[in-house]
């Protein structure tokens, strides 16, 4: 609806619906023919539907090894993310010090940095210090953009955070560690949540840093991306597709609405 | 120091096994402090600064502090902003540490011990509860973070809620209360620790006129009632002299002035004293030399100007000047009246206003007892 009340006309009407059909037609299709009967080539209509694939794709080896491993990325990723990332945004909200504001622009270049580039640079990075593709490797990777999210998230926060409250906290007899678990960080709970449910969701579904980083192992996107090459199976790939969309949608959806509610949670600063 | 002799009640803040057996049996109850015995021993000195000086960069906020203040006193730091006095609070409270100089609390030195470690709490200007916590969970932190078990500090919390006029508010969140109330529930949050210093900064300066006078009255009433140690900064010249017992001035990072109320007001030492608290007319020293016997600057407050028509009238001894009325201003209780002499020099008079009006242009004589005329120290 309008802003002004007064109802949009035809050709804006269509365009914006052509707008997001254009943006979600192709996820519906992924979703459709993920329950199709056919196995080799796709024909539309489907000619039937299935709940096969769930359980094929649930079989397969390889998939479970991909799923596992992406989620044990994202998940580590993440946790790594959270706690420099809620580190770095203290720092640079609560301390004065020399080149806070270069800190703070290097803290976010990486998501603006194109994927390929961090990519490239990790690459070379690794292999001039001789450390082996692992794992790690992967972690990092994509820790690089899993901190900016959660740096991001936590200096908005800060900010809206009155800096007198930790004195008093100090003043009412808090070390800094008491006054970190009972004043800083239930104030701040809701947007490192926000944040880590963002990165998670990022790494969870990260393919060009993981290219370069990964070595032999096999992230889920990555093996998507291989299946999509050399098909076995085809429906599977689109039952993990659909795997892929709800474990990084819910997490986005549900950071959207903490960092909504959060502005009431934290509003009363002053 | 200060403490030697006195039996001072054993505090030792930081050490969570004595603090929780010693603060449940302390009672906020009104009479259980005794104000006569604070009052009769005005030796014990609760905060000593010596030579206290905090530069932050090439600017000097505080500059070779020396103050006392004494056990059970209300005491007011005075000055415009940017004059030092929170900087001031802050080095007693610990949130700072002095460049250089020495500060006591009660014969204890604090540079170096930080906040939680010392016996001063503070109200802060905003506030500063929580906004996550209840307002009896705001109350009731301090004692949460020495280790007290909940049924203590929440009877604790709710002792010290009455004591603010505040009862039955412990499951309101702040957000949900006043601007005055939030005021209350930081005091209680204070007290509740039983703190033997109380630093308020600019405790009233977000409340308006007629709360803040309610609020004035109630402080002053609380501090005698418990007869600790108040601390607070302002920059308003009537507050501090209504509720201090004594006033430090500060300008500039200096203590210009420390004394009672009537004294500061008096006899200030210094013209920016002398214009800061109450206003004041300065006559130049050519002016006043004569008059004084001395070649100084002077004060005149504008309330022990005499306004006569005839010099005749004047009492005996009286100095009089002639003077031409500029400007008349109505201020409900009193009026003020703006002359110039044949100098040039501008005076302004206050009088009780129940005379005729006198008229812009006229010509008038201006009367006033020489004890009138204070002579002040080269600043």
């Amino acid at each position: 609806m309008r802003s002004d009340g007064r109802p949009a006309g035809f050709g804006l009407t269509l365009a914006a619906f052509g707008g997001l059909t254009f943006l979600h037609l192709p996820l519906a299709v992924v979703v459709l023919y993920a329950f199709t009967t056919d196995e080799k080539s796709y024909t539309f209509p489907p000619s039937g539907l299935t709940l096969k694939w769930f359980a094929v794709a649930l079989e397969r080896e390889d998939v479970r090894a991909a799923i596992s491993l992406s989620l044990e990325v994202a998940a580590i990723s993440t946790l790594v993310a959270l706690i420099l990332g809620t580190l770095a945004a203290a720092a640079v909200s609560r301390s004065r010090f020399f080149g806070r504001e270069s800190v703070s622009l290097l803290l976010i270049l990486p998501i603006a940095l194109p994927g390929i580039i961090t990519g490239i640079a990790l690459r070379s990075a690794f292999n001039l210090l001789e450390i082996p593709w692992s794992f790690w490797t992967i972690v990092l990777g994509h820790a690089t953009f899993c901190i900016v999210v959660v740096y991001n998230n936590a200096v908005a926060r800060f900010r809206r955070t009155s800096a007198s409250l930790i004195e008093a906290s100090m003043d009412l007899g808090a070390d800094g560690f008491q006054t970190f678990r009972w004043v800083v960080l239930p104030n701040i709970a809701t947007a490192l949540l926000a944040g880590g449910m963002l990165a998670f969701a990022l790494s969870f579904d990260e393919v060009i840093v993981t290219t370069f980083t990964a070595g032999q192992q096999t992230t889920l996107p990555i093996w998507m991306l291989s299946e999509l090459v050399r098909p076995r199976q085809r429906p599977v790939t689109n039952v993990v597709a659909v795997f892929v969309i709800v474990v990084t949608f819910l997490p986005i959806l549900l950071a959207y609405y903490w960092t909504r509610d959060g502005g009431a949670v934290a509003g009363q600063g002053k | 120091m200060g403490v030697a002799g006195r039996p001072a009640p054993p505090r030792s803040v930081g050490n969570p096994s004595t603090m929780s057996m010693e603060l449940p049996v302390l009672s906020l109850s009104p009479l259980a402090a005794s104000p006569p015995a604070a009052q009769a021993e005005r030796l014990a000195v609760a905060v000593r600064l010596n030579g206290v000086t905090r530069r932050f960069g090439p600017i000097t906020a505080l500059d070779g502090i020396d103050l006392d203040i004494e056990e059970g006193e209300f005491f007011a730091m005075l000055g415009p902003s940017g004059s030092g006095k929170t900087t001031c609070l802050r080095l007693i409270a610990g949130f700072d540490q002095p460049t250089s100089g020495h500060i006591e609390i009660f014969g204890e030195t604090a540079e170096g011990l930080p906040p939680y470690r010392r016996a001063v709490n503070t109200v802060f200007q905003d506030y500063a509860l929580f906004p996550h916590m209840s307002v009896g969970e705001n109350v009731a932190y301090g004692l949460k973070v020495r280790g007290l078990g909940r049924p203590d500090r929440e009877r604790a919390a709710r002792e010290a809620l009455a004591l603010v006029r505040l009862e039955g508010y412990e499951l309101r969140r702040p957000s949900q209360l006043s601007g005055g109330q939030r005021q209350r529930v930081a005091l209680a949050r204070a007290l509740v620790l039983h703190p033997r210093v109380l630093l308020l900064d600019e405790p009233l300066g977000a409340l308006d006129l007629k709360l803040r006078e309610e609020m004035q009255v109630e402080l002053k009433a609380l501090q005698r009632r418990l007869g600790l140690t108040f601390v607070f900064v302002t920059h308003d010249q009537g507050e501090a002299l209504s509720m201090a017992d004594r006033v430090a001035v500060f300008a500039e990072g200096r203590l210009l002035q420390v004394g009672a109320p009537e004294e500061v007001y008096e006899r200030p030492r210094t013209r920016f004293v002398a214009d800061f608290v109450g206003s004041s007319n300065i006559l130049p020293a050519d002016m006043a030399g004569p008059l004084l016997g001395e070649r100084r600057e002077a004060s005149l407050r504008p309330e022990r100007i005499k306004l006569i028509a005839d010099a005749a009238e004047a009492p005996a001894g009286w100095h009089v000047i002639e003077a031409k009325v500029i400007d008349v201003l109505y201020q409900g209780a009193s009026r003020r009246v703006m002359a110039a002499t044949e100098t040039g020099l501008e005076l302004a008079v206050s009088d009780a206003g129940h005379g005729p009006r006198p008229t812009p242009g006229s010509r008038c004589v201006l009367a006033f007892a020489p004890a009138a005329l204070h002579p002040l120290e080269a600043a």
